[in-house]
């Protein structure tokens, strides 16, 4: 292991990269409340609310207002179906089942192919079937192919450290499976289930590369933020980056609140 | 993939298995396996400027693989793709290697790590616009430099331009290294590092010989990640080259827009054979299956 020296400038080199991560969020914040005649740089222009008010004119961006209430609501549509079936998937995997290496490898395919195939491959599909694309239909599915790898392998990495012999002993005393289940193997990997949550509505929240071919006439908001900057050249953009990264901050934080919670939980039930 | 334990089951246990693991089939056959085969067939279909017409005609392959553009689109592409994949392997391999080895509780390894994760779930498209502040011709950073003294003009490769586009990617893709090479590195086993030690060798030949070869699969992985990404990105080059450089994923982008549907197929089709190939080739270099 290095010695101190080596420490003290790794330590230096990981705040460094710490603030290259997260200062250009913060730059953009900041100047979210530009005043008025303030640009899209520093110097700050006086301090105001003015961007954020101006969000909420509808002549000054499309349809914000809109584009917000589908996202939230896809994203909780994506975070239902992402758990549900990651972690039936999971409990599959567990068992030596016909077509289990075909499905593994289709689902690392799914991470792997690039997002614009996905999107063209779905919009085509839709296009030659003759069905309408749509933000709840389409892209619903598109990004579902993003969440599910990711929900499967936090299901492999959640039930590698699960005890078999806990549901054994449910089964023992006569529990249906469904009981083993409800009672026994869900409290054990809640805070997995709650990671699950918590990347798929914020993988969905976000996604812009499948969805951009697939959602149809109506916008979702990374959507929506993408039109903005071919056209938008005020500081309402970074009104707008600002409100939808909170958004994601406060999910990211009620979401690993969930975590520790039930994991504290389970700690003391033990 | 967890391997199924030793344990007896009944036998309708399988059926139970396999009805499990039918939504997730299902849905990947409905918007992945369906539609990659519907760009196959619609790449060898014909198109005028108003439709799409259905027949068999390589003419879209041989526009894609015969024009110039599109090899020197190719090789604008790998060359982004390898300068991000070597910037985010050295970024991301000493990351892990800080979380993994120097820093000691298992509470901050959490903490650091998720501090590295979190801006991952944020949207991507505000991270890139977030730069402009930073990199623009009247940016921070230009006026610092001017204010040190260090510049007399404005810096102009900093945004809009190639420069600014390796630099969002590995300000996005950093975190798929960090991940999967952090993992391979918790599971080695520490008395290894501590006989290396024992035995004379000085942490950079640790780090050679026992870490390197121990993390291999990890740096695959993350390889995977980050090659699979670059390769297929049309957004980051847009927004951050400001036109002025180009990406496959762009062209296909570019040609859907101009409603040429077969051609952006044959264009799809041609990136995922490459980009499969590229993938085949870090597996069997690292020899993942064997690792896993």
């Amino acid at each position: 292991m290095p010695g101190r020296i080596g420490r003290s400038i790794m330590i230096g080199c990981f705040a460094l990269f710490v603030l290259f991560l997260y200062g250009p969020t913060l730059t953009i914040m900041i100047l979210s409340f530009q005043g008025p005649d303030g640009g899209l740089t520093f110097p700050m222009n006086g301090a105001s609310l003015h961007w954020f008010a101006n969000l909420f004119e509808r002549q000054a961006v499309g349809d914000f207002g809109g584009s917000i209430r589908r996202s939230v609501l896809l994203g909780l549509m994506v975070m239902a179906t992402t758990v549900v079936v990651s972690v039936l998937a999971g409990l599959a995997f567990r068992r030596r089942f016909r077509g289990a290496g075909v499905l593994f490898t289709l689902t690392v395919a799914s991470l792997i192919v690039p997002s614009i195939l996905v999107g063209l491959g779905i919009g085509l599909l839709f296009n030659l079937a003759g069905w309408d694309p749509a933000w709840y239909g389409s892209a619903f599915g598109a990004q579902l192919t993003w969440t599910l790898p990711f929900g499967l392998l936090i299901m492999f990495a959640v039930l590698n450290r699960f005890d078999r012999r806990w549901e054994e002993a449910a089964r023992d005393l006569g529990a249906s499976p469904w009981q083993t289940f409800r009672s026994v193997v869900l409290p054990i990997i809640a805070p997995g289930v709650a990671g699950i949550a918590l990347f798929g509505f914020t993988l969905s929240y976000d996604e812009f590369a499948r969805t951009l071919l697939t959602a149809g006439s109506d916008n979702t908001l990374p959507l929506e933020i993408f039109g903005m900057t071919t056209n938008i050249t005020t500081p309402v953009l970074y009104a707008l980056g600002t409100l939808t990264t909170l958004l994601s901050a406060m999910v990211i934080g009620a979401g690993l609140f969930g975590v520790l919670l039930l994991r504290r939980r389970r700690a003391i039930r033990r | 993939m967890p391997r199924p334990r030793g344990t007896r089951f009944r036998g309708y246990d399988k059926w139970w298995a396999v009805l499990q693991a039918t939504p997730l089939a299902a849905i990947l056959a409905v918007f992945l396996l369906v539609p990659i085969a519907t760009l196959i067939v619609v790449s060898f279909f014909d198109y005028d400027s108003v439709q799409i017409i259905p027949g068999f005609v390589l003419t879209n392959y041989r526009d894609v693989l015969g024009a110039a553009t599109t090899w020197w689109t190719y090789l604008e592409t790998l060359k982004f793709t390898v300068i991000v994949w070597a910037v985010t392997l050295l970024t991301g391999f000493w990351l892990a290697y800080f979380l993994a080895f120097v820093v000691q509780s298992r509470t901050w390894q959490t903490t650091w790590f998720l501090v590295c994760t979190v801006p991952f779930l944020t949207s991507n498209i505000i991270r890139m616009i977030s730069w402009v502040p930073f990199l623009g011709r009247n940016g921070l950073l230009n006026g610092t430099l001017l204010r040190l003294g260090l510049i007399r003009a404005p810096l102009e490769f900093l945004l809009f331009s190639d420069f600014a586009v390796v630099l969002t990617f590995v300000h996005l893709y950093t975190l798929f290294m960090v991940a999967p090479i952090f993992n391979s590195m918790v599971r080695i086993d520490r008395r290894l590092i501590e006989a290396a030690t024992d035995a004379g060798a000085r942490p950079w030949r640790v780090v050679l010989e026992v870490i390197i070869p121990l993390a291999k699969p990890g740096i695959a992985i993350g390889s995977i990640f980050v090659v699979t990404l670059v390769m297929g990105d049309f957004i980051t080059v847009r927004l951050m080259s400001g036109g002025q450089s180009a990406s496959v994923g762009l062209m296909i982008s570019n040609e859907v827009a101009l409603l040429q549907y077969p051609a952006a197929a044959a264009n799809a089709v041609v990136l995922l054979a490459v980009v499969l190939m590229m993938v085949g080739a870090i597996v069997r270099l690292i020899d993942l299956r064997k690792e896993l």
